[in-house]
């Protein structure tokens, strides 16, 4: 209990340090708001006027505590850009789908990955092993962009199996949803893939070595049995924080798959809002998603003391 | 039915060939040996003699793969373990033959508790239910003298001291009933006060049950007293085996005599200098030609650098047998001249 | 000393080293002291081999260590050839030090992989600015002189070395810088039997020719006996009993001393002699399995700390601190219950 008090105490910390930095860095952006709001060719006053609106004539620090004070009690300010929408709106919208592909994707390479790196480490160094490791290496040296189209080719636009570009809200009809995340999320999937396998299965092989190992396949406990309850939990140490690593990324990075597949995720949302110097929007959302990555992240550092029960307690 | 018939373990010429890298590792070679129910057969050599590689090839944890090559024979209940199929060979794991590992930190899995140790073989080859195996599990605990065991159950190795951990290793072992047990150092990483307590633990409860035990140790002494029988190593070879007193008292291979000769021993005068042995045990990828021992024995002659000495019976008629790998074995007359 | 206290053994000569009431503690966690080494009188005599004996845990490394002063231990004096180092400067410790040298535990792994056998003999002796043509005749002379042959191993690595031979090359370094003091911390646990006896001859050997006083720290009785002039059985942190080591397995009393020598293969017989200063003392009562290890040093036990697995403990061993007292011509012993004739 101690414990995890004393981990919020640090994960607010961190937030505060996290959500200066995205604010000072957003408002150091180039470009003027007042301009992206009006357009060119006004007289000069109406943008000082509307500068001094804005409150974008105040110090940095004061502006900073301005919206700060607004986003803990969940008001992100609104966009600048017209419709001019509330902020935490616009995050709500989009939260979801990013959300959603981030950790479908992850479930799917997750699932793959597994027992690839299973089967790969019981047969280190055998045939089996380094056809794995060569398909895995080709899978990530094809750019994903590439990746996407094809499998949109292949199986939107030539088989028809799935739609493209379109979405439907989880809320609204779950079937439907996952037929169309689904492509996206192997995209995403692909792009994961090979480095969970390989960080598995190195650190499979590592505990597979281990004398605990040997004891239990000298009680006469069969392989993937062995493989399973024996050898997996201890070896995921560097996968589950690599995971957690991949989905605070995720979130806010899924660009080209948004892209692609025309989804309105947080990547794409964040990238127009910039372009157009829609700073509030940008503000909001990178802090939103650095709130995800910090949380999740905490999150894996718990699931620290299920995987190794050494890390629980501190024992002299 | 014939003589070997009732031996739990017999083992004929076993070599162990390890493919390197570097080239082949003979780690086990032409060792055979066997054992009667409740007999207890200690392996000493030094680090590197293949003593390891030898109990987990007669049992099989160690097989023919695209790096190893097994020949010779090992029979375990009439069984040659390297015969079977590895679902057949699995199932004399634990019900025929059980071993005990050297590091009790390093052979419990640290994140399944004790209690999942011990059940999971119970279940696993006996198809007892969770609870029948949970109170054999708590009754095996009890057998090696562990205070309090329905906590430990639920306890996690760390939680154990050094000792401890071994018990519950030992308890492992045990679970089955196994018929041989192969102890590879079971008290090398304990401290010197436990190691005794381990040591008359596993001594017990090998009387008790009338199980054939394999005790293998670098330290002469775990072996002296607790043994009926003994086998000196050196470089993969058996280069001497007998009763284990003949073997301590009245050595016949230049090793052993020498390696008997180098231990500090208690009752010595303080600053008594000791008769080391030179050099240092053979490189395994290219050991010397010829008895492996020669270049470090102080009674080689060429016939030693170029034959390679079979491992022959050396009593003199009167007592049982003791074989010895030598051309010039320390018999009692050569032991006086010396 | 399972107690404390200040006697110890004075000779005419002053000793070369002498370590008083030294403390030795590690704080971890919340306000948890690991309590590694607690009171420790040391009085080394030029050319004595004082051997430390104790198991696994007891404090024997965290000692050698202090007295090195790496760490500095947290109370107490180490007074070396008539300096005090506790508190010295860095830099003058440093010189002082040089005369005092350690071997560790682990031979392959105290050597630096990457350097070559010649470097790492030289290596001390270059921090302090010596080289030149000297120094590889001395390097040779070293070598040679841990049995070594300077040509074959010249240009070698630790990994292309045995276990023994690494040892010689730590004993080489060591020797190189001429100490007066050489603290062995169990410098033949990690080798092979027939090895262990090289090093522990060679040992012999090089304290004669070099003049040494020696510490040899090490957890096995016999080895201890064979190369000590005078044994001092450490536990938990606490000295429990000072001897000659030719009197060890004959005279010697204090319970954890007997429960030693009794785990020896063969020594449940010598441990239950009739001992002629204390009577029989049966020390191979079979003791509780929760009892039979080291308590935690976080929390030493009251009184003497042996006494939750010792078989004379009585109330008065709980209540009160047994302290070292002499029972015969340089043997002390810290135990409330050994009779003294
Ligand atoms: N899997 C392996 N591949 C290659 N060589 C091996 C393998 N296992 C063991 N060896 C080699 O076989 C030889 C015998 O090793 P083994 O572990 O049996 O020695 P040991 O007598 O048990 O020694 P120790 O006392 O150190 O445990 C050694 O030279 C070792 O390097
Ligand atoms: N740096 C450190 N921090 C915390 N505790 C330590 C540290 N060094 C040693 N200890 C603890 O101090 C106690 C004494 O350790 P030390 O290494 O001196 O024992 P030892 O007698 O040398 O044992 P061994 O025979 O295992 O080498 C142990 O409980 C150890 O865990
Ligand atoms: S008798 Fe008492 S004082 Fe002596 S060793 Fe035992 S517990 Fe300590
Ligand atoms: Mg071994
Ligand atoms: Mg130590």
């Amino acid at each position: 209990m101690r414990r995890i008090s004393l981990r919020i105490g640090e994960l607010i910390a961190v937030l505060f340090v996290v959500s200066f930095g995205v604010f000072a860095m957003v408002t150091l952006m180039p470009g003027d708001p007042a301009v992206a709001i009006l357009g060119e060719g006004h007289p000069p006053q109406d943008y000082e006027n509307l500068r001094q609106e804005l409150g974008l004539n105040d110090g940095l620090l004061h502006r900073y505590w301005d919206w700060l004070s607004g986003a803990v009690t969940g008001d992100l300010g609104t966009s600048l850009v017209p419709p001019q929408t509330d902020v935490t709106e616009r995050i709500l919208g989009a939260l979801p789908v990013s959300v959603e592909l981030a950790v479908l994707g992850l479930v799917i390479a997750l699932v793959l990955a597994i027992p690839l790196a299973m089967w790969s480490a019981a047969h280190a160094g055998g045939a089996i092993d380094r056809m794995i490791s060569a398909t895995m290496f080709a899978t990530l040296s094809v750019p994903s962009f590439l990746a996407g189209l094809l499998l949109i080719m292949i199986f939107a636009n030539g088989l028809g199996w799935f739609p493209r570009a379109q979405w439907v809200r989880i809320s609204e009809d779950i079937p439907g949803n996952l037929h169309h995340a689904l492509l996206p999320a192997i995209v995403i999937a692909m792009m994961e893939l090979a480095l969970f396998t390989r960080i598995l299965r190195n650190d499979l092989i590592v505990t597979l070595n281990e004398d605990y190992i040997l004891a239990a396949r000298a009680k006469g406990m069969p392989p993937w049995r062995i493989m399973v309850t024996d050898a997996l939990r201890p070896s995921s140490f560097s996968l589950v924080t690599l995971m957690g690593i991949s989905l605070g990324r995720l979130i806010g990075s899924t660009v080209i798959v948004e892209y692609l597949f025309a989804l309105p995720g947080m990547g794409s949302m964040i990238v127009t809002s910039a372009n157009q110097g829609d700073y509030p929007l940008v503000q909001g959302a990178v802090l939103i998603v650095a709130l995800v990555y910090v949380v999740v992240n905490a999150g894996i550092d718990l699931s620290y003391g299920y995987l190794d029960p050494r890390t629980r307690r501190v024992h002299a | 039915m014939n003589e070997r018939d009732d031996l739990v373990l017999d083992v004929r010429d076993v070599r162990t060939t390890f493919l390197t890298p570097r080239g082949p590792v003979r780690a086990v070679d032409g060792v055979s040996m066997s054992l009667r129910a409740g007999e207890t057969l200690g392996i000493v050599g030094e680090s590197g003699s293949g003593k390891s590689v030898l109990g987990r090839t007669v049992m099989g944890l160690v097989s023919n793969s695209p790096t190893t090559t097994i020949t010779g024979e090992c029979r375990i209940a009439g069984l040659d373990v390297h015969a079977l199929k590895p679902k057949d060979r699995r199932k004399l794991w634990g019900p025929e033959v059980a071993m005990v590992f050297q590091d009790p930190m390093t052979s419990l899995n640290p994140v399944k508790r004790v209690g999942t140790h011990l059940t999971e073989a119970l279940r696993l080859h006996l198809g007892v239910s969770r609870k029948e195996a949970d109170e054999r599990a708590v009754d095996l605990l009890r057998q090696v003298f562990i205070p309090e065991p329905v906590r430990r159950m639920k306890q996690y190795p760390h939680e154990l001291s050094g000792g401890m951990r071994q018990r519950v290793v030992i308890a492992m072992a045990l679970a089955c009933d196994p018929k041989l047990l192969i102890a590879d150092e079971p008290t090398t990483a304990l401290d010197v006060t436990v190691q005794k307590q381990i040591l008359d633990l596993l001594a017990t409860l090998a009387a008790d049950r009338n199980m054939a035990t394999i005790l293998i140790s670098h330290d002469l002494g775990a072996v002296e007293g607790r043994t009926d029988r003994v086998a000196v190593m050196y470089a993969g070879r058996t280069v001497e085996t007998s009763q284990t007193s003949r073997v301590f008292n009245a050595p016949v291979h230049p090793y052993a005599e020498a390696l008997l000769a180098s231990i500090p021993r208690i009752d010595d005068a303080p600053h008594t200098v000791l008769r080391a042995i030179d050099g240092s045990p053979p490189n395994m990828l290219n050991p010397p030609e010829g008895c492996r021992f020669a270049p470090r024995c102080r009674f080689a002659v060429d016939r030693c650098h170029q034959e390679s000495p079979e491992l022959r019976e050396l009593a003199d008629g009167t007592a049982d047998t003791h074989l010895g790998a030598c051309h010039f074995p320390l018999l009692p007359a050569r032991q006086e001249v010396s | 000393m399972a107690g404390s206290g200040t006697a110890h053994m004075r000779a005419e000569a002053g000793p070369v080293l002498a370590v008083d009431d030294m403390v030795v503690e590690f704080p971890v966690g919340r306000h948890q002291v690991v309590h590694a080494v607690s009171g420790l009188n040391i009085d080394l005599l030029p050319g004595e081999t004082l051997g430390i004996l104790g198991e696994s845990g007891c404090g024997k490394s965290s000692a050698g260590r202090a007295i090195m002063q790496e760490p500095a231990p947290t109370a107490g004096s180490v007074l070396f050839a008539g300096e005090q180092l506790t508190g010295l400067k860095s830099r003058d410790l440093r010189r002082k030090r040089s005369k005092m040298q350690m071997i560790m535990q682990d031979p392959v792994s105290s050597l630096n992989p990457r350097r070559k056998v010649r470097d790492l003999v030289a290596e001390g002796l270059r921090i302090w600015g010596f080289d030149g043509d000297d120094m590889d005749a001395a390097i040779r002379e070293t070598l040679t002189a841990v049995g070594l042959d300077p040509d074959s191993v010249w240009d070698r690595r630790p990994h292309e070395l045995s276990g023994g031979q690494c040892q010689r090359v730590c004993i080489a370094r060591a020797l190189m810088m001429n100490p007066d003091v050489l603290i062995c911390d169990e410098p033949v646990s990690a080798l092979d039997v027939s090895v262990q006896a090289q090093i522990l001859n060679l040992l012999e050997r090089t304290k004669e020719t070099y003049d040494l006083s020696m510490i040899f720290i090490a957890h096995d009785v016999s080895v201890v006996k064979n190369i000590s002039d005078r044994v001092m059985v450490l536990y938990l942190g606490k000295t429990c009993e000072v001897l000659p080591s030719s009197d060890m397995h004959t005279r010697s009393v204090h319970p954890y001393t007997r429960t030693l020598i009794a785990s020896i293969p063969g020594g449940e017989e010598l441990a239950s002699v009739d001992d002629p200063v204390t009577g029989p003392v049966v020390v191979d009562t079979p003791l509780v399995a929760t009892a039979t290890e080291l308590p935690s040093p976080l929390n030493p036990p009251s009184g003497c700390r042996f006494r939750t697995r010792c078989p004379l403990a009585t109330e008065l061993c709980a209540a009160e601190e047994p302290q070292l007292r002499e029972v015969g011509a340089g043997h002390f012993v810290a135990c409330h219950h050994v009779a003294v004739s």
